[in-house]
């Protein structure tokens, strides 16, 4: 899960990492109240999980709490990048000597963490990497050992910072790594670390991105959610627990395992190329178990979407039997009925693996309205697409 | 012969009264694993009977490994006790561990990896979120179902668990030496690169299938690895050329940030190195078929 500015600016905080005063606001009224609390000049600053938001003009200096309303007014509800602005952040105006990077990130390739640092902040990470990678200092993190006071040390050096701000951003880099540790977090981000003309050394933007599998020991983040910006379809398929990511096409797609959902993903897209170009509406995983209810949530949220015009359910019997699938879809379809949503769009189910062929059975004599069965991978998808272009 | 797991192997599972473990271990015993026995603290000396056979419980690894001779673990204990379960294996020192579990936080996989570096690698560590090994006919540790495929010369190696039970269905008719889900989170242990130099050592396995999919860059690393040093034929596959840059799809590793880790870049990475890239699971099994005939 990214985290907004503030958001990960509140997690700084908590670990002692230096952040200006703030206020989040929804209004350009709660922003002039906002700027009035804080007093002086502040800067607006647009809360969207994009960067360059500073180019699309979603920050703006506001010297007085009128002008903090008036900007704050223009930047809520702006567009960047493809998200809507629903709340700005109102922070004191910082006197900028000088502007560095910070991050530990997670390292994939090497199975470890990463430290990059560099006296030069403020661009694109990107950006910096590409112009002047001798700039960007990268440093390997133990994760037995972490980053203690000789580690930080090393990465400031490394980082080529001035010496007369050597120590605080020592400091920061280990309250940085609490914050990294403590949070589950795969990335911390501060671009631009300001150094004032006092050498006080400030987290001026943060970008934290928390890691969804460690949510069972900080029940704290789960507030941190934006519910309200969520896809609805991927919100209410969230609270049943399924695995659905929405997209933009013509045909639902359900299976089990992540790998041959996604591979179903792309054999409709392919298949779609011979059929008016329809396109995947939807990742869904249905994982091991397909019960009659989780076939049931998984086919109510894809026939809830208005776009779907077919639906590709694509099930390889490995520890799952496909005759309690086939019994799933059955009890499903009643499921639907009952819930007064029969299914009236056109399902293609393809079963392989365990028991393919007693559930193939199972679903010949249930004789459901609208259902087909396709014997390969390939074929079925391509039947569900054609079915999706006679539907659009 | 085949890799990582033989008729020799002496198995024990670290979790296996619990919910996973108890329903997948009957299915490892059914596949012809020799299960030694089972690990938990709690349970320690005990016995659990599974269709008729009597596995012990030992309170830790080390134990199991000194009265069993185990070589092999596989693990199904929950997320959060992974971790410590992991490094209880390694300082055990036995010789694989296979972490089933999904949904390990990564902080937690990687200090367990470094752990595994720092004491000397001497465990090779499957996983975690993997379906373990199967060499089938011989031993089975993990949840891949032992009654798809039999015995033959492809080597497969997978960062999905069904669609290695896919094209090993699709390539029933040819059989494995061995089958390896490595997982797909975004810190593993064993790799592409780890399998496949596995299988190019391997007498009994002919050419290796490989499937990968969105998220970070060991499929290209793999390519390069293919590229330099394996000689057998290799047939890939990867899948998500159609996930959108930014989403999760469903494996905490599948994620395409910004231009990297695209289907589209592991592709073309591996056709540079000479592998042949089928575009479905069908398509591939087919392209594997052929170059086992052209075999001979």
């Amino acid at each position: 899960m990214d985290l907004y500015e503030y958001q990960a600016k509140d997690l700084f905080a908590a670990h002692g990492v230096p952040v200006l005063p703030g206020q989040v606001v929804e209004t350009a009224d709660a922003a002039q109240t906002a700027a009035e609390t804080i007093g002086g000049a502040v800067v607006v600053k647009a809360q969207v999980k994009t960067g360059g938001r500073g180019k699309a003009g979603g920050v703006k200096l506001a010297a007085t709490p009128i002008e903090a309303a008036e900007k704050a007014g223009a930047i809520l509800g702006m567009d960047i990048k493809g998200h809507t602005v629903h709340r700005v952040l109102i922070t004191e105006a910082s006197d900028i000597a000088q502007e560095y990077y910070f991050s530990y990130l997670l390292d994939r390739a090497n199975r470890t963490f990463l430290a990059m640092a560099s006296f030069e902040g403020g661009m694109e990470i990107e950006q910096l990497a590409v112009e002047r990678p001798d700039a960007l200092a990268r440093i390997p993190i133990n994760p037995l050992t972490g980053v203690d006071a000789a580690k930080a040390a090393e990465i400031v050096a490394a980082g080529r910072f001035p010496a007369e701000v050597a120590d605080q951003v020592a400091a920061v880099a280990v309250e940085l790594w609490e914050t990294f540790v403590a949070e589950d977090a795969t990335l911390v981000e501060v671009n631009p670390l300001v150094r004032d003309p006092q050498d006080r050394i400030v987290a001026l933007d943060g970008k934290v991105t928390l890691d969804d599998n460690a949510g069972f020991r900080h029940p704290a983040h789960a507030e941190l959610v934006d519910v309200a910006a969520e896809d609805p379809l991927e919100a209410k398929a969230k609270a049943k627990h399924l695995n659905y990511v929405k997209l933009d096409g013509e045909v639902g797609i359900i299976g089990n395992g992540a790998g041959l959902v996604m591979s179903t993903l792309d054999v409709v897209a392919y298949a779609g190329e011979r059929h008016s170009g329809v396109r995947p509406a939807n990742f869904l995983d249905i994982g091991g178990g397909a019960s009659a209810e989780v076939m049931a949530n998984g086919l109510e949220i894809i026939l809830g979407d208005p776009d779907v015009r077919s639906v590709f359910v694509n099930v390889f019997g490995g520890i799952t039997a496909c005759d309690a699938v086939a019994n799933g879809i059955v009890q499903a379809f009643a499921l639907l009925e009952g819930r007064g949503e029969p299914v009236t769009k056109p399902i293609v189910v393809r079963l392989d693996g365990n028991n393919a062929e007693e559930g193939r059975r199972i679903l010949t004599d249930a004789a459901l309205p609208g259902l087909v069965q396709v014997d390969t991978m390939d074929s079925a998808a391509d039947r569900a697409a054609e079915l999706a272009a006679a539907g659009v | 012969m085949a890799i990582f797991l033989t008729e020799n192997s002496k198995v024990i599972v670290q979790g296996m009264t619990g919910s996973e473990g108890s329903k997948h271990t009957p299915k490892m015993l059914k596949a012809g694993t020799t299960i030694v026995g089972g690990v938990n603290p709690r349970k320690a000396g005990t016995t659990v009977t599974f269709d008729g056979a009597d596995v012990p419980v030992f309170g830790t690894v080390a134990e199991a490994m000194e009265k069993t001779g185990a070589d092999v673990s596989v693990v199904f204990v929950p997320p959060a006790f992974a971790k410590a379960a992991v490094i209880e294996a390694i300082d055990a020192g036995i010789g694989m561990c296979v972490v089933i579990t999904e949904g390990i936080p990564v902080h937690d996989s990687a200090f367990f990896w470094a752990h595994a570096v720092a004491t000397g690698n001497k465990t090779r560590i499957i996983g975690p979120n993997c379906p373990g090994v199967i060499s089938p006919g011989k031993s089975n540790a993990g949840i891949i179902p032992a009654d798809i495929s039999g015995p033959g010369r492809m080597g497969l190696v997978s960062k999905s668990g069904t669609l290695t039970y896919q094209m090993m269905y699709e390539l029933r008719d040819i059989g494995f030496s061995s089958a390896v889900g490595i997982g797909g989170d975004p810190v593993i242990g064993t790799t592409h690169i780890d399998a496949l130099q596995a299988f190019e050592d391997d007498p009994e396995t002919d050419a290796i299938v490989m499937i990968g999919e969105i998220g970070g860059d060991a499929e290209e690393r793999a390519a390069e690895y293919i590229k330099a040093h394996i000689s057998k034929p290799v047939i890939g596959y990867v899948a998500g050329f159609t996930a959108p840059e930014g989403k999760t799809m469903g494996h905490a590793g599948a994620i395409v940030s910004g231009s990297s880790g695209t289907a589209a870049a592991k592709k073309e990475a591996l056709e540079a190195a000479g592998v042949r890239v089928g575009k479905t699971p069908s398509e591939t099994a087919e392209l594997a078929r052929e170059v086992i005939k052209s075999l001979g």
